[in-house]
């Protein structure tokens, strides 16, 4: 994988167990389909202007389950639109994992992920899939990506792939 | 070592010799399907990439049905985009309002899927099919916009559950309550990642309507797909759907091998089961009915891919003949499809809705997503036939959904609260 690409750090923030899509981008929003106009819509209800409150770059941490119910991309859109860089939880429904590795944004399965507390300064090494919790001085183990999903990753999308 | 079901039609549809769960493939696909909400980012996808065409224009459905007819003007917007495709690639099965009906009770309606097909779909619950013997999956829109391009589609071969349903079901119970038991054992994330085989001898008296409604919620247990080895009953409803829209293709049955290797295997008797509701905020909350006490309703909403078919239309007019709706209760009746609609008028049903107090609407997803035709305020209290009831899923942040079958929904549309059926006399 080419390098700097995959060092990310950012500030965390916190969620818990089977976070869904609905959570993340509500029905009534879905007509849009641009990433910056979802993101001022995301999360909306659980954490008011989400977007407005975090730096880019920074990073989601969740417990078990993330992102399930629906297929809609919008909800890593609408992630991705914050500025989020990378999204690390216990684990992750499928549609959702997918979506994500499909439009380029890094996810992480990790199962460490519930000693990080909110704010914490996080980097992510995608490539090592080593993540250093750079205020409590620890580092979590994640899986590496599977080569497949380091290709895609690596074009910076599914339709990338295309190209090749 | 065997396969499962699954995992043969997976193979079936790569350049493989053998696969394991685990792997990743490389599959081609009979059919990929997208909605108003999620095919206009696909298009888009498939635009920027500058792809000039689609890989077939026989094996694209187009179906608006979740904002339709289109809701506002950004509605409208979405519904012309698939509209504009579809005559530039000159889509076969674009459904303009009129023809569409909710997806995952259209597509079967009209013989386009078959057992022993691969079908990718931007729409959770494409896992509906699965009923039919077929692999069905719910994707997202670079996946559909990749299909629309190539025709294939990315997997990682899962693991299968196998369930195994046993005894005699209660009157009242049916493949709402089954599926909506499963969830509530396992969680929903019970499944993630895996296929969820349903077998035993309660699936095999379990009528069409009844498994597609099964399949058609695997994903609300994280399922990847949710599949019913086709046999007599598949067989004729497809035979019948075939005939009626002029569809000749060859059919490829599977079955999983009798040494196929199983994740694991859970087995459950259902002969004292009662009616299942799942109470908010999860799928997987579920409670006897009979264990509820007495939870006062604001609305009762009978449809969805879910519960939208005629004979669950059948089931709820059956309770509500002769009787009122309880005094300030709204009782929103949705077929899936025009079929299913003309089919209600023709039965009768629409007769015994109406003067129930409740209202039959068009087909369209509307509430159950909280997008139109329904929508929750505040305070207000849900129970639909549904397939989903997180935080806000039907409007209002502060709203709650409870889902049941369409018995006991009709029954409590009677009362005003959560009711058994077997109490309406």
């Amino acid at each position: 994988m080419k390098k700097d690409k995959f060092v990310l750090t950012g500030k965390a923030h916190l969620f818990g167990d089977d976070i869904n899509t609905d959570e993340i981008i509500a029905a009534k929003h879905l007509h849009m389909t641009d990433a910056v106009e979802l993101a001022k819509y995301c999360f909306i209800d659980k954490k008011k202007d989400f977007h407005k409150n975090l730096i880019k770059g920074d990073i989601i941490v969740a417990k078990k389950n993330f992102g399930c119910g629906s297929s809609r991309e919008h909800a890593p859109m609408a992630i991705k639109g914050c500025g989020i860089s990378c999204v690390i939880a216990k684990s992750f429904a499928r549609i959702f994992f997918r979506n994500s590795i499909n439009m380029g944004l890094p996810i992480l399965e990790c199962p460490e992920a519930d000693k990080i507390k909110e704010h914490d300064k996080l980097e992510v090494d995608l490539t090592k899939g080593i993540i250093t919790n750079l205020t409590k001085n620890e580092t979590y183990k994640t899986e590496p990506f599977p080569k497949f999903i380091e290709s895609v990753m690596d074009a910076g999308g599914l339709m990338a792939t295309l190209k090749k | 070592m065997g396969y499962t079901i699954t995992e043969k039609i997976l193979l079936n549809h790569t350049n493989k010799k053998s696969i394991a769960p685990g792997e990743f493939i490389d599959a081609k696909i009979d059919l990929c399907l997208g909605n108003d909400i999620t095919a206009p980012v696909a298009i888009n996808e498939f635009e920027k990439a500058k792809v000039k065409k689609v890989f077939s224009r026989d094996k694209i459905a187009l179906v608006p049905d979740h904002f339709t007819p289109a809701k506002d003007q950004q509605s409208a917007a979405n519904c012309k985009k698939l509209k504009e495709f579809a005559d530039k690639h000159q889509i076969t099965n674009y459904f303009e309002l009129g023809q569409v009906g909710i997806e995952h009770a259209l597509l079967p309606e009209k013989g386009l899927v078959l057992p022993g097909d691969l079908v990718i779909g931007a729409d959770s619950h494409t896992c509906t099919y699965g009923a039919l013997g077929a692999f069905s999956t719910g994707v997202g829109s670079t996946d559909l916009a990749f299909a629309f391009a190539t025709g294939r589609v990315w997997f990682k071969v899962p693991e299968t559950i196998k369930f195994i349903y046993k005894g005699k079901l209660n009157k009242w119970v049916s493949g709402k309550d089954l599926i909506l038991y499963t969830i509530g054992q396992i969680g929903v994330d019970g499944a993630i990642y895996k296929a969820m085989e349903f077998t035993g001898p309660v699936i095999e008296q379990l009528s069409m309507d009844g498994r597609f409604t099964m399949c058609n919620m695997a994903i609300e247990a994280g399922g990847k797909n949710g599949i019913i080895t086709a046999d007599e009953i598949t067989k004729e409803y497809v035979k019948e759907r075939m005939k009626e829209n002029g569809i000749k293709r060859d059919i490829e049955f599977y079955k999983s091998d009798k040494d196929a290797v199983y994740s694991e295997v859970l087995e459950y008797d259902f002969s004292d089961m009662q009616p299942q509701v799942a109470c908010p905020h999860l799928p997987s909350n579920v409670k006897a009915v009979n264990k509820l006490n007495k939870i006062k309703l604001d609305q009762v909403v009978i449809g969805s891919c879910t519960n939208g078919r005629i004979s669950d239309l059948r089931e709820a007019a059956g309770i509500l003949k002769g009787k009122k709706v309880q005094k300030g209760m709204r009782l929103i009746v949705i077929p899936a499809t025009q079929k299913i609609y003309l089919e209600a008028i023709k039965e009768g049903l629409v007769d015994i809705f109406v003067r129930s107090g409740g209202v039959f609407t068009m087909p369209t997803c509307g509430p159950c997503l909280g997008g139109h035709c329904g929508i929750l305020d505040k305070g207000e209290v849900a129970l639909a036939t549904t397939n989903r009831n997180f935080v806000g899923r039907m409007g209002h942040v502060e709203s709650q959904v409870y889902l049941s079958n369409p018995a006991v929904a009709a029954a409590s549309a009677i009362t005003g609260h959560i009711t058994h059926p077997g109490e309406i006399k």
